[in-house]
């Protein structure tokens, strides 16, 4: 269904909506029917969810603004109170805006549901909405849950307890099962905004081209660039952002005379590469976009540069580093092993003991494991080759530690006698830690062996 | 002859359409619809006959009306109001509060709310003035101060009573019962609720004041009622504009009642919830579709509302996800099923789709660990994965414990119905023990 002349709208508008909406035609259509005529009494309540990126609060905001319906939409993220979330939306009822000259505040005061659901009667009485339905929108609903209890329930018979033709609309990511309170509610006509298919993808990224190009070179680069990166995201803002940021590295062979717009091998092969490096850095965030888009202007290689994991190693002193590699093997080892490990002329351990390793079993799978502080001491004795004095300093230094989060102290129930830790830090952190005081870790790794 | 001459007037189509929505949207979406009671018969007389003793002879009362959401507990009531207050004698010296467990949730508001709605001299406009002892003392004051012969009786209306019990020592409940059974202001309190326990939750002394009259309203009807029910909902009264029209759409409801596809809709319908209210949201979503070029409802309409009533939501979700996340899924299912349902983590999953692209994808699917854990918190973030507990306890992202909310069957339909999946996915999915 591409027209939409059945519905009671004024053409013009439903024409502009066309114009704005694209690959959404059936939601669109969905929406109209049942938001009905102006004067008609509409659902108490609809509920729609989808993936992020699919267009949820762009197409009501579009639908009810080019229909010049009344709505007022609240994000839930930034009213996380009941007042802010409250006032918001009486405010724009009122068409009153926060201002120097009113001094910021509000057009009322209105603390609990019980005054909203009477300033609400006022206003649409006061503002002459009539019987037109008034639309109510909350984006991010699933906030909306943590607030008290009878939130939710209340917008959802809203109807019911204003007397008034009102609907209010749930923008969230997340299913309607989830949201439902244990005593029931009123149960909302929920939408499904489905995911944009791989050619719906393609058509919304290309139309934006750049003017100084054609839109054939621009459909072919998003092309590539959904052959990279389609298995691994399919939001549509991601995307763009990155179709943004590499374009200029995808023409530049053309700027440079060094092939056509027409050579779409040759283009590929200087691109693709760029491109699987910007799912490492760019995509995780690891190289801000602003750098990455130096980095293209000034010709680098992108991968020499060191994103924000890299620069994750902090300066210990020599203890500390002696401790935090004990702490990784105390966390990571059975402790029936540590006599094999630690001290030097032990017994002999029968082979097998080691053999029965499981895959289930291993802590680098499992997480660290909690130690007590005596163990800690006793790694890290066997550890220093010298003499180490069990001073004050070493005490203070593994609540340091502990400050730092490189360690966390597990139980909380006695500071003094006996606390237990565990290690927080990662194989490659303690590696390089370890490579610093020219310790070789892996070889007291029991899960190594 | 004024008959007649109705029957002759015609109006354009799209006006036709826009009264005959107008009409329904009215009937199935507010509760105040003059309907006909299906089952509910010695109910509305019980509630009534009590209502009527209470305003007429001064009884003061007390009732719960108990019964599953959306099997017309409003609606009950709100007939026996109507037929009550109809009366106008009657309607001149008879009270009633409607108070909401939803909106007052303490007994302050609740306090203020009561005041506002008898108009008591302590309210200017519709703002309420005075602590809430103040209140609370004036109220009971205006209340005992009356006596059975002579003052108005009021009405109170609980509605979600349940959420009444909650208060702190139940003080408007026992305040209100304790009215109703010592010879004051006469007054019936009726509270609404879909909590079948709901004696359990009030205290000792609450209790014994509380007359122990409930009026349960169960989904008493059979399925054929239920369709009967179906037309009577969709069908045009006599006082529409256009007589041609509704008679032509009642004939077009009449087909629709002996349609065979219509009735299996109904009575899947009827077999996952016998309520009204969910009934009522399908054959509105059924009427939605009815425009100027499809002027008449046909069983296509019902299919397709019923299609979009029942659609598996977390389907819908996992339709939605990249290829990447539709691995890790099928890696903690694999996981779920070696282990017996015991919680993972990243690294656990992790590990068993990195035997998955070793061993079977030819590094098609080889992406660093980075970009697996931000699909891994995508997943988080959809509540596709719940941690078993909760965030404050401080561990890292890799080896926080987490359960998987879907169901094998869950996954594997949506991996069928899946665009585009690759195939060695799809083979590592079914093989059930990798």
């Amino acid at each position: 269904m591409t027209s939409f002349e059945q519905f009671p709208y004024q053409e013009k508008n439903l024409k502009e909506l066309e114009k704005h909406i694209v690959c959404r035609d059936s939601q669109l259509s969905t929406l109209l029917a049942i938001f009905g005529e102006r004067p008609h009494l509409s659902f108490p309540s609809i509920f729609i969810y989808g993936h992020t990126g699919t267009g949820k609060t762009y197409i009501v905001k579009t639908v009810l603004s080019t229909l010049e319906l009344p709505y007022a939409i609240v994000n839930c993220v930034e009213c996380f109170t009941l007042r802010l979330l409250f006032e918001q939306i009486l405010n724009q009822l009122y068409d009153h805006r926060p201002a120097p000259d009113n001094e910021y505040s509000s057009y009322e005061r209105c603390d609990t549901f019980n005054e909203f659901i009477r300033l609400y009667k006022k206003a649409i009485s006061s503002q002459g909405f009539g019987n037109e339905t008034i639309y109510i929108v909350l984006d991010k609903a699933e906030l909306l849950r943590e607030m008290e209890a009878n939130i939710l329930p209340a917008f959802l018979r809203l109807q019911e307890l204003t007397q008034s033709n009102v609907t209010v609309i749930f923008l969230t990511e997340i299913v309607w099962e989830t949201f439902r309170p244990n005593t029931g509610c009123f149960e909302p006509i929920t939408i499904y905004f489905t995911d944009y298919s791989k050619v719906e993808l393609q058509q919304i990224l290309s139309s934006d081209y750049p003017e100084e190009y054609s839109p054939e070179f621009y459909a072919s680069y998003i092309n590539i660039l959904l052959g990279v990166f389609y298995t691994v995201c399919r939001d549509i803002k991601e995307l763009r952002h990155l179709a943004a940021l590499n374009f200029s590295k995808y023409c530049e062979p053309v700027i440079k005379g060094e092939a056509k717009e027409g050579d779409a091998h040759k283009l590929w092969r200087n691109i693709e590469p760029h491109l699987k490096r910007a799912m490492q850095t760019i995509y995780l965030r690891e190289i801000s976009s602003s750098e990455w888009e130096r980095i293209q202007q000034e010709d680098r290689e992108a991968s020499h540069l060191k994103g924000l994991s890299a620069h994750a190693h902090v300066e210990l002193p020599y203890y500390s580093k002696f401790l935090l590699i004990a702490g990784y093997l105390a966390s990571y080892n059975p402790a029936r092993t540590d006599k094999r490990f630690f001290v030097k002329h032990h017994g002999k351990i029968k082979k097998t003991d080691f053999l029965k390793k499981h895959e289930k079993t291993s802590n680098h799978l499992l997480g660290p494991k909690p130690f007590p502080l005596d163990r800690l001491l006793a790694i890290l004795y066997s550890v220093v080759d010298s003499r180490v004095a069990p001073t004050a300093n070493i005490f203070s230094q593994i609540s340091s530690l502990v400050t730092l989060q490189l360690l966390t102290q597990v139980g909380h129930d006695d500071q003094l006698d006996g606390p237990k830790y565990k290690c927080t830090v990662s194989l490659d952190f303690i590696r390089a830690v370890a490579r610093t005081v020219n310790f070789d870790i892996v070889r007291y790794l029991y899960d190594f062996l | 002859m004024s008959k007649r001459k109705s029957k002759d007037k015609s109006l354009p189509i799209g006006e036709c359409i826009s009264q005959l929505q107008a009409h329904l949207r009215l009937r199935l979406l507010q509760l105040a619809q003059p309907g006909k009671r299906c089952g509910v018969e010695s109910q509305h007389k019980h509630l009534v006959e009590l209502l009527k003793r209470t305003v007429i002879h001064g009884e003061s009362n007390s009732v719960l009306i108990i019964g599953p959401r959306g099997s017309g507990k409003s609606m009950l009531l709100h007939d026996a109001l109507k037929e009550i207050l109809a009366v106008k004698e009657l309607k001149e010296n008879a009270l009633a509060v409607h108070l909401n467990g939803l909106l007052q949730i303490n007994d302050k508001i609740a306090l203020k709310e009561i005041t506002r709605q008898l108009y008591l001299e302590n309210v200017v406009g519709d703002r309420v003035f005075g602590s809430f002892a103040e209140n609370l003392s004036f109220l009971l004051e205006a209340l005992k101060t009356g006596d059975r012969s002579s003052s108005c009786p009021v009405i109170f209306i609980l509605d979600e009573f349940d959420l009444f019990a909650h208060h702190k020592n139940q003080t408007l409940l026992y305040n209100l019962f304790d009215i109703a059974q010592s010879a004051q202001t006469p007054i019936t309190v009726i509270g609404l609720t879909c909590r079948l326990d709901v004696m359990e939750l009030l205290e000792k002394r609450v209790k014994s004041r509380f007359s122990h009259r409930q009026i349960h309203l169960l989904n008493s009807f059979s399925f054929s009622e239920y369709r009967d029910i179906f037309k009577e909902l969709l069908s045009l009264a006599s006082g529409f504009p256009d007589m041609n029209f509704a008679e032509q759409w009642n004939t077009s409801i009449q087909s629709l009642h002996e349609n065979k596809t219509v009735e299996d809709i109904l009575q899947k319908q009827f077999n996952a919830s016998k309520d009204l209210r969910s009934l009522h949201m399908l054959l509105l979503l059924a009427l939605c579709r009815v425009c100027a070029s499809h002027p008449h409802l046909n069983a296509a309409d019902f299919v397709e509302a019923y299609r979009l009533r029942s659609v598996d939501s977390k389907a819908n979700i996992l339709h939605g996800l990249s290829v990447l996340e539709m691995c890790l899924v099928i890696a903690m299912k694999h996981l779920q099923d070696t282990y017996q349902g015991e919680p993972f983590n990243f690294q656990m999953v992790h590990n068993e789709y990195q035997k998955f692209v070793q061993r079977k994808a030819h590094s098609v699917y080889n992406f660093e660990k980075a970009v697996v854990l931000k699909a891994f918190e995508h997943l988080y973030q959809l509540e596709l994965i719940k941690p078993m507990e909760g965030l404050s306890v401080r561990t890292q992202k890799e080896y926080r414990l987490m359960k998987l909310l879907l169901d094998n069957s869950q996954i594997l339909e949506a991996l069928q119905k899946y665009p585009n999946c690759p195939t060695d996915v799809r083979q590592w999915a079914m093989s059930s023990l990798s």
